[in-house]
């Protein structure tokens, strides 16, 4: 087992696996603020990992991405009804890139856009407050897209959107998120790929003055997903929950970068990111980035990635970074922790009688159930602990025909 | 009626400096219903022997044998040897985040059993005896001795022995840590089973104060590895007196 730590992140052998260390410092190679960020492909290179943002990524799979489709197959997406105040169109380019939230980070954003089969614009009417979920099922069966998408949440506005992506496909997209003042949305991305699907997204939010986003991320399925967050803290007193959860198995690379963007003041941001991994060659990457900017006084910050490797062979990388330009914050740390499973737990389940595969699946479901419960969905959350029981199941039969 | 006869057990560990032996020749047969209360020195081995009955991986037997009525307990794995009635309330008991107290009794008994407990006898069964270990059903909902104290940690341990009724249990220093009203309390809980179920027990201790609530049958003197001395109660209170200085001077 390979575990690269590039924080004070602890490989912990036998007790209790996370051992979290905070506030360690990381001085990054550059800063943030000066990423570039384009609509225009031209503007980047074609990676070659040597890059910052591209080198733990699963470059050989992820390459079609970095050109137009083959073929002009349009996204295989559906919404569900959608309640008052809510509406669904199709908007051109022009006026995406007039309203996006971000520019694009990397070239793959940046292609998702230019070459996009449809962009389409799910808005949510001021002082709309929606209480039902409003779910967008992807459902490939081999596509290869590029497209684009735009959330907007209007003043006072608060709803639940969720997208649920399964079957296989072969995905470059983009997704703006923009919060007016005072708004809220819970943002929950599914991907349950099956297991030969390529998937590189990026989702750039901005939130308005005390707007709220919580979003949560969840990769189970794929054989590459590389899923890029980014949210801009405009307006003052805004505030974001990001969660992860992922699950990679044997074959599987799942990329998850965050970077929060603290450019007003008094906001708040809480990242929370744990993986399990289990088979040779599974393979995850978190990289979270937070950068608090000179205005940005009196933030809050607080992200942490944790990692528990389940068998052999499997690697995960994990590298917070924290840049603080401005001496007056409230608070800010940040924790990466990789571990074993571990023994000692296994060992007191089974002296009760509890079988090793049992042990294994409360132990996993212990490790991912606070992290399940902050979906806020409940159909989501049930299903989930389904689905993750299920990944388990695959570790056991890899288990098994070790034998 | 349940008999665990251990014979000539060693047993060894992997250390950074080498192989170490740990259990010298271990000899010791418990039967249903009777208390053997194990006392001898830090260090002597006394958790060792805990572990190696209920199969921790780090520990491998170099020779002997276990014997639970008649079947080898070295062959069986440690879910197996639960589920054949050992049980081992550990001294240092292992957290296990995210898991609920509730959620890991109910799984246990269902693999002990074999079959799920009827719910509501269960739920009945679970209150009863927290009540009697006096402990807030509120930890019902907590991870499995998250952020538990020690006395708290003991009594969850206490507790699991009452659901799971096995048919020999090792107590390894469940008396370290407690106050003294949790000691009664839980040496109550201990009393109660062997009323009940006909349980063995195997009681590791440094102090004779949990003798007074749980009488021996027999207290062996633990020293490098072995038993040294066999006798009854009154063995307890002179190794309180005396420590363990003769023993040391001859081993
Ligand atoms: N995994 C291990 N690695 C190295 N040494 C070990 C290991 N486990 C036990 N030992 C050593 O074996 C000896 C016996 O330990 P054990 O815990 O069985 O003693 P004990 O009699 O229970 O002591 P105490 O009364 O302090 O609980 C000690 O010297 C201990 O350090
Ligand atoms: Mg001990």
């Amino acid at each position: 087992m390979t575990l690269t730590d590039h924080s004070k992140a602890v490989l912990d052998g036998s007790h209790s696996h996370g051992a979290s260390v905070g506030g360690g410092e990381f001085v990054p190679e550059s800063s943030r603020a000066a990423r570039l960020t384009s609509f225009d492909p031209e503007a980047f290179g074609v990676p070659t990992g040597r890059e910052e943002e591209w080198r733990f990524a699963a470059l050989k799979d992820l390459k079609p991405l970095f050109g137009a489709a083959e073929g002009d197959a349009v996204a295989p997406w559906s919404v569900s009804d959608l309640p008052a105040g809510v509406t669904l169109e199709e908007i051109d380019r022009d006026a995406f890139v007039a309203g996006a939230a971000r520019e694009p980070g990397d070239l793959l954003g940046a292609v998702a856009v230019a070459h996009a089969s449809g962009i389409a614009r799910l808005s949510v009417a001021p002082s709309t407050v929606v209480d039902e979920p409003i779910t967008v099922t992807v459902k490939g069966s081999g596509e290869d897209v590029r497209h684009a998408m735009s959330v907007e949440v209007g003043e006072n506005a608060e709803a639940t959107v969720i997208v649920d992506r399964a079957g296989t496909a072969t995905v470059g997209e983009f997704v703006s998120v923009v919060l007016g003042q005072n708004a809220s949305l819970n943002l929950v991305l599914l991907q349950q790929w099956d297991d030969d699907a390529v998937h590189g997204g990026e989702v750039v939010a901005s939130l308005g003055k005390d707007a709220r986003l919580r979003g949560s991320v969840v990769t189970l399925g794929g054989k590459a997903v590389r899923l890029n967050s980014t949210v801009t803290l405009a307006g003052e007193g805004s505030s974001v929950d990001l969660f992860g959860l992922y699950f990679a198995d044997q074959g599987q690379h799942f990329e998850h970068q965050v970077f929060v963007d603290h450019a007003a003041p008094n906001a708040r941001s809480r990242v929370t990111y744990k993986g399990a991994l289990a088979g040779a060659s599974a393979r995850t990457v978190w990289i979270g980035d937070v950068l608090i900017r000179k205005a940005a006084e009196g933030t809050d910050t607080y992200e942490l990635n944790r990692n528990l490797v389940l068998t052999e062979g499997a690697r995960a990388d994990s590298v917070p970074n924290l840049e603080i330009e401005t001496g007056e914050i409230e608070g800010a740390g940040h924790a990466s922790a990789t571990g074993r499973f571990d023994e000692e737990q296994t060992f007191y389940l089974r002296s009760r009688g509890i079988s090793e595969e049992m042990a294994r699946r409360l132990v996993v479901r212990g490790f991912f159930a606070d992290l399940v419960h902050e979906i806020g969905v409940p159909s989501v959350e049930e299903s989930l602990l389904k689905a993750i029981d299920i990944e388990l199941e695959h570790v056991n039969e890899l288990e098994s025909a070790d034998d | 009626m349940s008999t665990l006869e251990i014979r000539n057990l060693h047993a060894s560990v992997e250390t950074p400096e080498g192989t170490k032996q740990i259990l010298k020749g271990v000899d010791l047969t418990i039967k249903s219903g009777e208390t053997h209360a194990i006392m001898g020195p830090n260090g002597s081995g006394k958790s060792t022997l805990a572990y190696s009955l209920a199969g921790h991986p780090k520990y491998e037997i170099t020779e002997g044998s276990v014997l639970l009525d008649g079947e080898d307990v070295l062959e069986m794995s440690v879910d197996e040897r639960a589920k054949a009635g050992l049980f081992l309330a550990m001294q240092y008991p292992v957290e296990v985040p995210g898991v609920s107290v509730s959620n890991f009794l109910r799984t246990a008994k269902t693999a002990i059993d074999g079959e799920a407990p009827k719910l509501r006898t269960w739920v009945k069964d679970v209150k009863a005896s927290m009540e009697q270990l006096r402990m807030d059903p509120a930890f019902n909902e907590r991870g499995v001795n998250e952020g538990f104290s020690g006395g708290e940690k003991k009594r969850h341990e206490i507790l699991q022995m009452e659901l799971l009724s096995p048919k020999i249990a090792i107590l390894d220093e469940t008396d370290s840590g407690l106050d003294v009203d949790a000691l009664r309390i839980v040496s109550e809980g201990v009393n109660r089973v062997k009323e009940n179920t006909g349980l063995g027990v195997m009681l590791i201790t440094h102090y004779t104060r949990i003798l007074n609530y749980i009488t021996p049958d027999f207290v062996h003197v633990f020293v490098d590895g072995k038993i040294a001395e066999e006798g009854g109660p009154e063995l307890a209170e002179r190794l309180e007196a005396e420590g363990y200085d003769r023993f040391l001077a001859s081993a």
